[in-house]
């Protein structure tokens, strides 16, 4: 453990007085690796040894494509939905004072903190036709419950905490004297949220955006229940791997599975791009 | 940086001055958007799981709560939490210490491992342990062999929860632990404490607060996870069957009442967890990590 490194310069770390590090990290590694890394790569050895052929066939399979399109779709939808008013809710909640602010804020937690199950039938429940919600919104001709809306739904539910979150620190960080040069400068309320606020605000509401985008992609419990699960309609992609697995077909369960994670994967490093973009634009 | 001398001469402000604000009718229609987001998304939803839940009455409610199913629901997710939070805490701290107390190579990557779990699909979080140790799966034949039994069954459950409930310990002390330098222990060191006494009564005490906040966050997720526990249980009612499992065998039998009280417990835990949550935030945020994401 403490022979001197191999070559003079590089160190594999720093030394220091403090004791455990092999005990410390080598105890995380092995939990990392047990829990974590080989599980996962052995569902990637597991699409890997499908082979081409039956991979690019199970991809390209009509109800693999309809769950994979909504469930990116009615979760681009949600986090979209949640970029506006999570960032609506976020500036009330650190511009303005009233009463109540304290639970108000506490409360956008609540889909961290609520199972999903729980969240799903309490949704339906409301949005189902003879529901609180679904009711007032029938005479309107607008289905929510068993259709791909639903899912919407149970997504803004899902990603709202992700945007708040992400944005309410950047937001309170955001110094007046700016806002009061740009006032004093005589730009319009308008011209400053517009031109002097958003630009700073963009990189966080990006990256509220992406995490509620992700989560909603992979979310299962309370999409479930709302959504109807009609093939081709109002299945998502982690159902249909469920679905799957259920009939046995773990081949295909995998396939979508590693699809998922890739599609994943691709849209993170996109907006990780963007994000750099923005913030060298803006930053 | 304004100098801190004439800063401390100005009294303090919130700064309503027209200028940095928005225009009254501006204010009251933003507030009343948020409001009604709120109270339509987080609220109803809420209020349903209750009215729900004693739509039949009280002893209706009881009741559903009294059956053997429920009562052995509730005994799996208490017996789950009780093994995967301890399990995810001693790696949340052990994890903390290499990567806060040390400089070495790969820091970043290892940080970046730590959160995987959270771009992962609970549904792929549970897959990847059939693929495992299902019976196609790559530990499969051993596992039927020695007749050991990990899917459809508890350890399997258990492994399920650690998997999505991974970082949340880890993730609150690596940056509170990074914050907070090593100072206190270098000193408790040059005194005489060996490792341990250093961790015990200088670290520890550091980090109580913080430590708390994640096992909550841990503790809520582990209870309430849904679909990684539902791909691995097996749906045993009696066996394998937790709490949010439960919920949703009720629903598709029609019993709404019996689902909403399973329910109503779940929305009750994930108050009480806000309610710990929001005053260990107020009373002791600074002694709680800088950052939060969730």
């Amino acid at each position: 453990m403490n022979t001197a490194p191999a070559k003079a310069g590089w160190r594999f770390r720093q030394p220091s007085v403090i004791p455990g590090f092999g005990l410390t990290l080598g105890f995380s590694l092995a939990y990392l690796t047990l829990i974590i890394l080989i599980p996962l790569s052995g569902l990637v050895w597991r699409s890997a040894a499908l082979g081409w052929t039956d991979f690019w066939a199970i991809a390209v399979d009509r109800r693999t494509l309809n769950a994979l399109k909504i469930s990116f779709g009615t979760a681009f939808l949600a986090a979209a939905v949640n970029v506006v008013f999570g960032t609506i809710v976020a500036w009330v909640l650190v511009r303005y004072r009233f009463p109540g602010r304290r639970i108000a804020d506490a409360m956008v937690d609540l889909p961290f903190a609520l199972p999903t199950a729980v969240a799903g039938i309490a949704l339906t429940t409301l949005y189902a036709p003879n529901g609180w919600i679904g009711q007032l919104l029938m005479p309107l001709g607008i289905k929510v419950a068993y259709t791909p809306l639903g899912i919407v739904v149970a997504l803004v539910f899902i990603g709202l905490p992700f945007v708040v979150r992400t944005v309410q620190p950047i937001m309170e960080e955001i110094d007046k004297e700016v806002e009061e040069a740009a006032a004093s400068l005589g730009a319009s309320r308008f011209q400053i949220i517009t031109r002097v606020l958003f630009p700073g605000l963009a990189p966080a509401i990006v990256t509220g955006f992406s995490l509620a985008f992700a989560r909603g992609v992979g979310e299962y419990g309370s999409v479930i229940f709302i959504a109807g699960n009609l093939p081709f309609k109002s299945e998502i992609a982690p159902l249909l791997i469920v679905i799957r697995l259920e009939e046995y077909n773990y081949a295909a369960a995998t396939a979508i599975a590693a699809i998922m994670l890739a599609l994943s994967f691709l849209m993170l490093l996109v907006i990780n791009l963007v994000q750099s973009w923005s913030r060298k634009r803006y930053g | 940086m304004a100098d801190p001398e004439i800063k401390s001469y100005e009294p303090y402000r919130e700064s309503q001055s027209e200028a940095v604000t928005e225009s009254r009718p501006v204010r009251v229609a933003a507030m009343a958007v948020a409001f009604a987001f709120l109270a339509i998304f987080l609220l109803l939803p809420l209020i349903v799981v209750f009215n729900e839940s004693f739509a039949k009455g009280t002893s209706a409610y009881t009741e559903a709560l009294a059956s053997p199913d429920t009562r052995s629901a509730i005994r799996l997710t208490l017996l789950v939490a009780a093994i995967s939070v301890p399990l995810n805490a001693v790696f949340g701290i052990s994890a903390a210490w290499a990567i806060a107390k040390f400089e070495f190579k790969g820091k970043a990557f290892l940080t970046t491992l730590i959160d995987l779990p959270f771009s992962v699909s609970p549904v792929i979080s549970g897959l990847v342990y059939v693929l495992l140790f299902g019976a196609q799966g790559l530990l499969g034949e051993w596992l039927k062999a020695h007749g050991i039994v990990i899917l459809f069954a508890v350890p399997g459950i258990v492994l399920a929860t650690i998997f999505v409930t991974f970082p949340f310990v880890a993730r609150e002390l690596i940056p509170l632990m990074q914050e907070q330098g090593s100072g206190d222990e270098e000193a408790a060191l040059s005194l005489g404490a060996n490792g341990w006494q250093a961790f015990w009564y200088v670290t520890l005490p550091n980090v109580k607060w913080g430590l708390l906040y994640g096992v909550l966050l841990c503790n809520a997720r582990a209870m309430g996870e849904f679909g990684a526990v539902s791909v691995v249980s097996g749906h045993i009612r009696g066996l394998t069957n937790t709490m949010p499992l439960h919920v949703e065998i009720l629903y598709n039998e029609y019993n709404a009442v019996g689902a909403f009280a399973v329910a109503s417990l779940l929305a009750g835990l994930a108050l009480v967890t806000l309610v710990l949550k929001t005053l260990l935030e107020m009373r002791y945020g600074a002694e709680i990590a800088a950052t939060r994401g969730h």
